[in-house]
């Protein structure tokens, strides 16, 4: 199970986590809710390993985690395919075809990120999270750039493909009632 | 419509020859002496009778040959340079003062140097190889440090192996820097190689030619012989630009990353 024990991180001096503990379930989906610069982003880097806390224990990481992270990422010269298949490998085309579709961008597979708008980049990049087969997703603000039709039938896909994984996700918007929240900061 | 700005641009190139080489032909007719000056006319005629001769396809082949050589090897050590100096700090450490030392000094004493420790057909390689090699080494160097850090992180956390992180990140990030660096290493690799052909006087070499022009006083074959030696290199660079095109689709890596655009300009 991943646990956190008083974690803290600081920036040049200025505090951005302290003293946050936090246990999470082995499956579904767990928002990660607070202000901007409340330390949700920083959370989840320290998570990931890609931030070293300055105290505190993060336990439970499993080796393989997926990350969406807040910008898309992609790589610019690989077509949408292209970045699945960078990351699912040559292979697995027809499964990197599959979730393009999923995340409804069956006719955007040929094209180049920089042919793409903001919301399609970051279901690439949101496809790319849910296809490499990790336990732990770190969804850092994923939908920001989706008009709320688009958002709902992503949050639709989450849901069934967090029922044998956990997900922590940033969000700015509400959450839906009866869902997992943890407030940051 | 679309083409038009390209024949603008092709009419504009064609008008400023046009202008040099009547700048030319008036100098020309103003000193009078072909030993000084020949015409471009008289050049052009001398140009043709060489062409019909053996001899001159051998020596620009020859040429040719050795210039690749060094430019190749340039390439080729240039960039296992790189990789190594990104991964090993001190690797680049070691080779600094040694690219200083190439680059300050003149050509003509690695010429001279290099005639004295090898024999001189393989001078104007060693000469294009040296002359080259900082330049790749400096440029891809610079373009791998120059990767997106966001990708490469991305990269780690998606679990890319070494050779998945240098073909999908490094590798794309340094070709621009690449292909800038083959542009400007194979103009150099020619005047450097050409003029140790000269100094080492090569048999079978563009360099030799112009050696012997020089010495029976044939300024129209020197010239001509110049003028080969400039189309040869504007069209090895061409091709040199075309192949790197083409190795880059072979990786996957065409069309909407803008850097190619300046790929497709060059050709």
């Amino acid at each position: 199970m991943l646990t956190i024990q008083h974690l803290t991180k600081s920036f040049d001096g200025t505090p951005v986590l302290q003293d946050f503990s936090c246990s999470f379930p082995e499956t579904g989906i767990v928002r990660l809710v607070g202000p901007s610069g409340c330390g949700k982003t920083t959370l989840l880097r320290c998570i990931a390993g890609l931030e070293r806390p300055d105290s505190g224990l993060v336990s439970g990481v499993p080796e393989r985690i997926a990350y969406c992270f807040q910008e898309d990422r992609l790589l610019p010269w690989r077509t949408a395919l292209g970045n699945l298949e960078a990351v699912l490998g040559k292979r697995a085309r027809r499964e990197a075809a599959r979730w393009l579709s999923l995340v409804g961008l069956k006719e955007a597979q040929r094209k180049y990120p920089g042919e793409l708008s903001g919301g399609m980049r970051s279901r690439v990049a949101f496809a790319r999270a849910l296809a490499f087969d990790a336990p732990l997703l770190l969804l850092d603000e994923p939908f920001h750039a989706l008009d709320p039709g688009t958002r709902a039938r992503m949050e639709q896909l989450l849901e069934h493909e967090t029922k044998n994984r956990l997900a922590l996700l940033v969000t700015h918007h509400t959450p839906p009632e009866g869902s997992a929240v943890i407030q940051v900061g | 419509m679309k083409n038009k700005p390209k024949l603008r641009r092709f009419l504009f190139s064609a008008l400023a020859v046009l202008f040099w080489l009547a700048v030319w032909e008036i100098a020309s007719l103003l000193v009078h002496l072909e030993l000084l000056l020949p015409s471009p006319v008289r050049v052009a005629e001398r140009l043709l009778a060489l062409a019909g001769e053996t001899e001159f396809w051998a020596a620009a082949g020859g040429s040719m040959l050795r210039v690749l050589c060094g430019f190749f090897l340039a390439l080729l050590t240039g960039l296992c340079g790189a990789a190594l100096a990104f991964r090993f700090p001190a690797v680049e450490a070691l080779l600094r003062p040694l690219l200083s030392i190439i680059k300050a000094a003149p050509v003509a004493s690695f010429i001279l140097l290099a005639l004295v420790w090898i024999a001189s057909p393989g001078v104007p390689v060693f000469t294009s190889f040296l002359m080259v090699f900082p330049i790749v080494f400096e440029n891809v160097l610079g373009g791998i440090r120059s990767a997106d850090r966001n990708l490469v992180e991305m990269g780690r956390m998606f679990h890319f192996s070494p050779f998945a992180m240098f073909r999908h990140i490094y590798l794309p990030s340094a070709a621009p820097y690449l292909s800038a660096a083959c542009t400007s290493g194979l103009g150099l690799a020619w005047k450097a190689g050409v003029a140790a052909e000269v100094l080492a006087n090569t048999r079978l070499s563009l360099g030799g030619q112009i050696y012997a022009s020089k010495i029976y006083l044939e300024t129209p074959d020197l010239f001509a012989w110049t003028a080969v030696v400039i189309a040869m290199s504007v069209a090895l660079e061409k091709l040199v630009l075309l192949l790197m095109r083409r190795l880059l689709a072979l990786l996957h890596l065409e069309a909407a990353h803008a850097d190619h655009s300046t790929l497709d300009k060059k050709l």
